[in-house]
Parts: C-alpha cells; sequence; structure tokens
C-alpha cells in the first residue's frame, strides 16, 4: 500500500529524472542495435542503379528467387534442421547420461565445462580442428585410408551436406547439453517413484511422464540449435574457401569485393531474409519456453 | 523396491558411462588431430618445436606481429566489452527494477533482440553507423568492441537477471540510501558485490564470445585473435592451431575452476 502510494508520488513529482537513468541504455541500444536493424529493412527495399540514385524498389527482394539465393537458403534450411535434430537427439542422451551422476561430483563439472567451452567454439579454431583430423593430411583421413575405407582423401569435409554437418555437430551437441540439462534436471524422483509405486514399468514412467514433461523443452532446445545453426558464419567461412553454399557466405560475400554493381542492397535482402527466418523460429521458441518453464520453478 | 532400484542405479550407470565416452570420443577426436598437428615436424617426427615458439613471447611478437597484434586487439577487446556491458547494463537493469518498473519488459526486449538478430545481419547493418565511429574515434579495432556487446546482450541480460532476483534490491538499496550513501555508491558498493556471481558469469561470457569472433572483425577487415589466427593458418598453420588448442584449453580450465566457485556459494548461503 505504502509502497504504490510512495511509487505515484515518485511518478508524479519527477517522472524525468527517473526516465533519465535508463537513457544511456536506450541511447547506446539505438545506435548500435536498433539502427543498424533498420539500414538492413530499409536497405532491401531501396534500389541502387548505377548511377547510386536510390527509389523504393522491390527489386532486391525479386532478386532473391534467383536461383543462387534459394539453393544457399534451401542449403542453410537443410543443414540447419538436420544438425539440429541430430544435435539434439544425441544431446538430450548426454544431458540425461550426465543428469544420473552426482550433482557435484567431476564428472558433472567436467561435462558441463567442457561443453560449455565447446559450445561457444565455433570459427577458425574449429575448422582447422577438422582439418587437422580429417583433411588431406588429418590423421584419422590416414587411419581410414590404411584400413581402406576412405580413399577419397578427406575431400568430403568440404562440402555443406556431409564435412560441415559433422562440424556443426561439434557445437550443437554440447550447446544442447547447456540448455537441456536443466530440464532434464527438473525431473524429480518422487514422479518416477510415484509411478512405481502404482505399478509402472520404466517404459510407462517414461512414456506418460517423463516424455509430456520434457517435450516442450526438447523442442524449445531444438529450435535453439536451428537458429544457433542458422546464423552461424565464422566455421563455415574458414572452411569453404570457394563459392556460397549457404546463406550467411552469400551475405557475407556481398560485403567482400564480389558486389555487382547496383547489387549491394540484395546482401541487404538477404539479411532481412534471414531475420525473418530467425524471428520465426525464436517467437516459437518464446511461446514453447513459456510452457516449458512450468516445470521448471523451483 | 530396494532391488529393482538398485538394478536401476547399476543401469544407469552403465548407460552413463557409455553414453558419456562415445561422446567424449568425439569431442576429443579433433582435439587429438590439433596436437598431433602441432607436434609433428616435415618428416612426420615428433617434436616441441612449435610449442616452444609459442611460449617464447618475445619470438612470437617479433616473428608473428600479426598474431601479437590480434592477440593485444582480442584481449582490450574483451575488456572494453566486459566494462561496456556492465556500465551499462548492471545500473539500468537494477534502476527499472527499483523506479521504473513498466519498462522491465521494454528492456527485455531489446536485449533480447540480438538473438534474431545473426552477427552476419548486424555487420551489413553496421557498415553505416562504424563509418561515423571511424570518423570520430578513427579506426582502432577496439572500437569493435561497441558491437560486440550487442552480441553478448541476451546472454549477458540473462545471467544478470537470474543475480538481480536472488537479490533483493529494493530493500538493498533503500538501506544504503537511507544510511546517506548516494546512487553510485549503492550501485558499486551494495548491489555490485551482492551480484558477484552473476556478473562474473555474465562478464565470462563476454570474454569468451569477444576471444572467439571473427564474423564482424573479419568483414569489417580489422585484426583481432580469430582473424589473425585465419591468415596465420594460410602461411604458418602449425602455429595458427597450436594458438587455438591452447585458447581452447585455456577456457576450459577457467570455466571448470569456476564451476567450482558457483557451486560453492550456494552451499555457504545455506549455512550461514
Amino acid at each position: 500500500m505504502a509502497d504504490t502510494a510512495r511509487r505515484g508520488a515518485l511518478a508524479g513529482r519527477r517522472p524525468s529524472s527517473a526516465l533519465l537513468g535508463v537513457v544511456p541504455f536506450f541511447v547506446y541500444v539505438t545506435v548500435f542495435l536498433l539502427v543498424p536493424t533498420l539500414v538492413v529493412v530499409v536497405g532491401a527495399f531501396i534500389a541502387t542503379g548505377p548511377g547510386g540514385q536510390g527509389g523504393l524498389s522491390l527489386a532486391n527482394v525479386r532478386a532473391l528467387a534467383e536461383p543462387a539465393v534459394t539453393s544457399a537458403l534451401w542449403h542453410s534450411l537443410i543443414l540447419s534442421a538436420v544438425t539440429a535434430v541430430a544435435g539434439a537427439v544425441i544431446g538430450a542422451f548426454l544431458a540425461y547420461a550426465v543428469s544420473t551422476a552426482r550433482p557435484d561430483g567431476v564428472l558433472r563439472r567436467f561435462t558441463t565445462s567442457l561443453c560449455g567451452v565447446l559450445a561457444q567454439f565455433g570459427g577458425v579454431a574449429l575448422a582447422f580442428a577438422f582439418l587437422a583430423t580429417f583433411g588431406a593430411t588429418g590423421y584419422l583421413t590416414k587411419l581410414l585410408a590404411s584400413t581402406g575405407l576412405d580413399d577419397t582423401g578427406g575431400l568430403w569435409l568440404y562440402e555443406w551436406n556431409k564435412g560441415l554437418m559433422l562440424v556443426y555437430l561439434y557445437f550443437q551437441i554440447p550447446l544442447m547439453l547447456i540448455v537441456f540439462l536443466p530440464a532434464v534436471e527438473g525431473l524429480r524422483p518422487q514422479w518416477r517413484e510415484a509411478a512405481e509405486t502404482l505399478g509402472g514399468s520404466t517404459w510407462l514412467y517414461w512414456r506418460k511422464v517423463a516424455a509430456p514433461i520434457l517435450f516442450p523443452s526438447f523442442v524449445g532446445a531444438l529450435l535453439l540449435l536451428f537458429t544457433n545453426a542458422f546464423s552461424a558464419y565464422a566455421t563455415a567461412a574458414a572452411l569453404v574457401s570457394q563459392g556460397s553454399p549457404l546463406l550467411p557466405l552469400a551475405i557475407g560475400g556481398t560485403l567482400n569485393s564480389e558486389v555487382i554493381l547496383g547489387q549491394e542492397n540484395v546482401g541487404k535482402a538477404m539479411a532481412l531474409l534471414m531475420v525473418v527466418v530467425v524471428a520465426a523460429v525464436m517467437t516459437l521458441y518464446a511461446a514453447i519456453d513459456r510452457r516449458a518453464s512450468r516445470w521448471l520453478a523451483r | 523396491m530396494s532391488g529393482i532400484r538398485a538394478t536401476r542405479r547399476r543401469r544407469q550407470s552403465v548407460l552413463r558411462w557409455v553414453v558419456v565416452t562415445l561422446c567424449m570420443l568425439f569431442f576429443a577426436a579433433p582435439l587429438a588431430g590439433m596436437l598431433d598437428f602441432t607436434t609433428k615436424d616435415a618428416q612426420g617426427n615428433r617434436t616441441g618445436a612449435t610449442w616452444a615458439k609459442l611460449v617464447d613471447v618475445q619470438g612470437v611478437s617479433r616473428d608473428y606481429p600479426d598474431l601479437a597484434a590480434g592477440f593485444t586487439a582480442s584481449v582490450g577487446l574483451a575488456v572494453l566489452t566486459v566494462v561496456v556491458m556492465l556500465v551499462l547494463l548492471v545500473p539500468t537493469m537494477t534502476w527499472v527494477r527499483l523506479r521504473l518498473p513498466g519498462l522491465s519488459r521494454t528492456v527485455e526486449f531489446l536485449c533480447l533482440l540480438p538473438l534474431t538478430v545473426p552477427a552476419i545481419v548486424l555487420v551489413v547493418g553496421l557498415t553505416p553507423v562504424y563509418s561515423w565511429v571511424t570518423y570520430f574515434l578513427g579506426e582502432s579495432t577496439i572500437w569493435l568492441g561497441f558491437a560486440y556487446v550487442i552480441l553478448v546482450l541476451p546472454y549477458a541480460y540473462r545471467s544478470l537477471d537470474v543475480g538481480l532476483r536472488a537479490i533483493d534490491v529494493k530493500t538493498l538499496s533503500e538501506a544504503g540510501r537511507s544510511l546517506g550513501a548516494g546512487w553510485g555508491t549503492v550501485m558499486v558498493r551494495v548491489v555490485l558485490p551482492n551480484l558477484r556471481t552473476a556478473v562474473l558469469s555474465a562478464a565470462f561470457l563476454a570474454v569468451a564470445l569477444t576471444l572467439g569472433e571473427f564474423t564482424i572483425a573479419n568483414l569489417f577487415s580489422r585484426t583481432n585473435l580469430q582473424v589473425a589466427m585465419f591468415f596465420l593458418g594460410k602461411s604458418d598453420a602449425q602455429v595458427s592451431v597450436a594458438v587455438g588448442l591452447a585458447s581452447l584449453v585455456f577456457a576450459f580450465l577457467v570455466l571448470f575452476a569456476l564451476s567450482f566457485v558457483g557451486g560453492r556459494s550456494p552451499s555457504r548461503k545455506e549455512t550461514s
């Protein structure tokens, strides 16, 4: 009561001084986040002619229908979906396995710390690690060649639907562990005991109790993994040196020297396309996350 | 009943070791590849020459000036990012909690917005902004930190939010204020120490992200650690891979050590 009265008095007396406190944050976010976003959104609809003059137009958006862009988008979607599903399934198993260990045991700490690092390990070093392992002179390539299993010399590593998928899994599985472990830890032993007391088997417990509780978290984590793979640039850029098989690489290409005159803003249209895809997935994620967190309140 | 439970526990521990071992093998394979690659000479014999080169700090800055410059730039970027992130977020989030609760959803939305704007998209939009930054502040790599703060925003917001939820900011700040402290003193000497764990994990995330950032630096043609490693990989791959492995091991050790610090504080709270 007194609290609301005081807040009302404060708001009535000096609203401007309270608002002053958040001005730096809003200015910063406007300059470095909102303005760039607007540049992309507006730029996508402005055509630059050969002379540099601009005007509202759908030319850039229409350019998205070109086969180079659609195939890049398609590859990105497939790569993200496959690595998200595979990473989520494997990561979920790993998370469950780790959750059965002692909470402050070394195994748990070791695995979560390792996964915390590996989930952020995308980029140049990751590409090099796989080159040193599966590349032309990598030790596993030599091993496989000496046993006669693989004699392609590791060329598959550079293909988006083989090597890149394996490389992406290397940060997807750890990310899944980080995201999904709290949900698995939320499964209380009492629920299992209750199911057992009522005569349920392990299978019944997993099907009727654990799976429905974990499902929203699982789908949410899956979506997070999808956006993670979809927006990744560094790893692919460091591994793929020719062509732009993925959408982020295609956008990066428009920023480099390869720009055709009058096409500068096609990159912005592609960037907008990316934001639309990611925003749609994240909206779905937010809705699912709200539902999933119902069981996680402790 | 206890028999069933013992069987289950045994089965769980078998499953645990099988799954963890398989995943660890997958995680270890490329790391072993890096180690193998950096300890081989041209004839394929084992040698520690690459690592010896890396330990010799003066030698590195003499023979690989780009790598040294990239490393210095990345350390500077990490410091700038952490400082700007904390100065921006901690007071704002505390202030919104205390005085402007109506704005909390807006702040949350803005902080989580970068999740939907991938770094590569941010680069496209930041080009005009950075031409102004270059105009006012010069072309130093360190100003990329402003963009990195945006990349860290969602993760930092989440961990600080968890920290703020756990303490009673209102009572703490009112106690401080009624004892005669100004808002600055309250922030630095009351709120910040109570958020220690949250600030630490937010700072760690910021450092990890900054040291691993490649996209923005590469596309703006600035040299940070990752960009230097990328170009060094084309001329002297062994040193480059060694730097990658060393930074990974270092990050893991920091996180592993932090997991013991973070795990101890709740139990300390319980006993006190």
